[in-house]
């Protein structure tokens, strides 16, 4: 029945990703890239990738629409016409397909349990990590402990990314940004949006610090968690103005996390190097190493956290204010 | 029997296509958002990759339940990888969107061959 359901949903998806670049109207464009997101997710819950799915879900479907209609309210809503190429474009992109897709017959069957990514690494992280980190989640074990050094590329990824976009819209210095705070108005006058969204922001964060610190059980994480807070804080920048919304988290306090959160998942590296073992090994932090693992894996996450929660806003913030600019 | 084990390639097909999808939305578009729409879907597919080599059959999201004996459980290797791609995958994209809000100020267009006209 599930296998059904999947065929179903990658349908869907092929004819989502068509109509996508098919249409003219960027505006559709990127609402059905919003779908198109959901669809994905669904999919990944299908693959077993729970972790996944809510990550997909919280940033392809919210945050990215968020800042693609923000970047399209300071360009053009139309793309223009334009003749030739289409044919030669269609030609070379249909013979890839057919070399892509003659290589799949190559590809282990859908959940071969003999398919060769599944003999190296993976069943050891399976079956130590009861042993050694003793959490639930086996997704955060490896994120956060045996491949830490990839997430703490990666959180320097996002910092790097957040700073450049920083530099390219040029924020101005705040006390320019509160002045104009009475402009960007919101939905303040739409009752309905305004009435239900106020109710949904204290849910939307609680259920973020869920996800957080809940990452050790369930599916969650500071990656999932970083994009639900940001999601929250953004509708309310939506419902209520930006400007509102820089009076409850300022910009100080954005950059705070960005700098904070990426400097702490790199401080626990080196007190472990201090207390004597490598770099980003927390079984020095305690005396106990699996209860050390646990606390550096709770602490890396709310730095990761912090920091694409902070990276994220400052993003949206940057769009955002270069909109009201003269 | 043999139709199943032909549908077990749909995903892998799905993502072919949508890979050529978002690739053709890159080279022939000439909208500097449209190319950075196909480049997120181009990105997607290769997610939708990664997470269909994941799957076991008969397994469960990699989770350990207490007392649950001889639970078989997907991939988790791969689950990791593209969940720090897709935040990642989020922020390069802003900074693209960021350079063509920039060009759109300067050039007044977002229209490639219209930008190159006027340098």
């Amino acid at each position: 029945m599930i296998f059904v359901f999947a065929l179903f949903l990658l349908t869907l998806l092929v004819i989502t990703a068509i109509a996508i670049v098919r249409t003219e109207n960027l505006f559709v464009s990127v609402m059905l890239t919003s779908i198109f997101s959901l669809l994905m997710a669904a999919n990944f819950f299908i693959l077993d990738a729970a972790d996944v799915a809510l990550t997909e879900a919280a940033v392809g479907a919210g945050i990215t629409t968020v800042i693609f209609l923000s970047a399209l309210a300071l360009t053009a809503e139309r793309e223009k016409r334009r003749a030739g190429g289409q044919l030669i474009a269609l030609g070379a992109v249909g013979i890839l397909a057919a070399l892509i897709i003659y290589a799949t017959f190559d590809k282990p069957r859908l959940g071969d349990p003999e398919a060769p990514v599944h003999q190296h690494v993976a069943p050891w992280y399976l079956e130590k990590t009861p042993e050694y980190i003793d959490i639930p989640n086996v997704v955060t074990a490896i994120l956060s402990s045996y491949r830490g050094y990839d997430t703490l590329g990666e959180v320097f990824v996002v910092f790097t990314a957040c700073i450049g976009v920083l530099f390219i819209l040029g924020v101005r210095p705040p006390e320019q940004t509160a002045t104009r705070s009475a402009e960007s108005g919101g939905l303040r006058h739409h009752l309905i949006p305004q009435v239900v969204g106020r109710l949904l922001v204290p849910f939307i964060v609680l259920f973020g610090l869920y996800t957080q610190f809940h990452g050790e059980y369930g599916p969650g994480g500071g990656f999932q968690a970083g994009a639900i807070i940001a999601t929250g804080v953004i509708l309310y920048a939506l419902l209520e103005g930006e400007g509102e919304a820089l009076r409850a988290v300022p910009r100080s306090v954005l950059l705070g996390l960005v700098v904070g959160g990426a400097l702490l998942y790199g401080a626990v590296g080196v007190v472990c190097m201090l207390m004597g073992g490598a770099f980003l090994d927390y079984s020095v932090l305690s005396a106990d190493p699996v209860w050390g693992q646990q606390l550096g894996i709770i602490i890396i996450e709310a730095g990761v956290g912090m920091a694409v929660c902070g990276a994220l806003l400052s993003i949206f913030h940057a769009f955002a204010a270069r909109g009201t600019q003269p | 029997m043999k139709l199943l084990e032909l549908l077990g390639y749909y995903n892998y097909w799905v993502f072919a296509i949508t890979l050529m999808i978002g690739l053709y939305a890159v080279i022939s578009k000439a909208n500097l958002i449209k190319k950075l729409i196909g480049l997120s879907i181009f990105q997607s597919a290769v997610f939708l990759m990664y997470i269909t080599m994941d799957k076991v059959e008969g397994g469960t999201a990699p989770i350990i339940q207490a007392g649950v004996e001889g639970q078989i459980y997907s991939n988790p290797l791969p689950q990791v990888l593209i969940l720090t791609a897709i935040v990642v995958g989020v922020s390069t994209l802003a900074l693209g969107l960021a350079i063509v809000v920039r060009i759109n100020e300067r050039y007044g267009t977002i229209e490639e061959h219209e930008i190159l006209d006027a340098d």
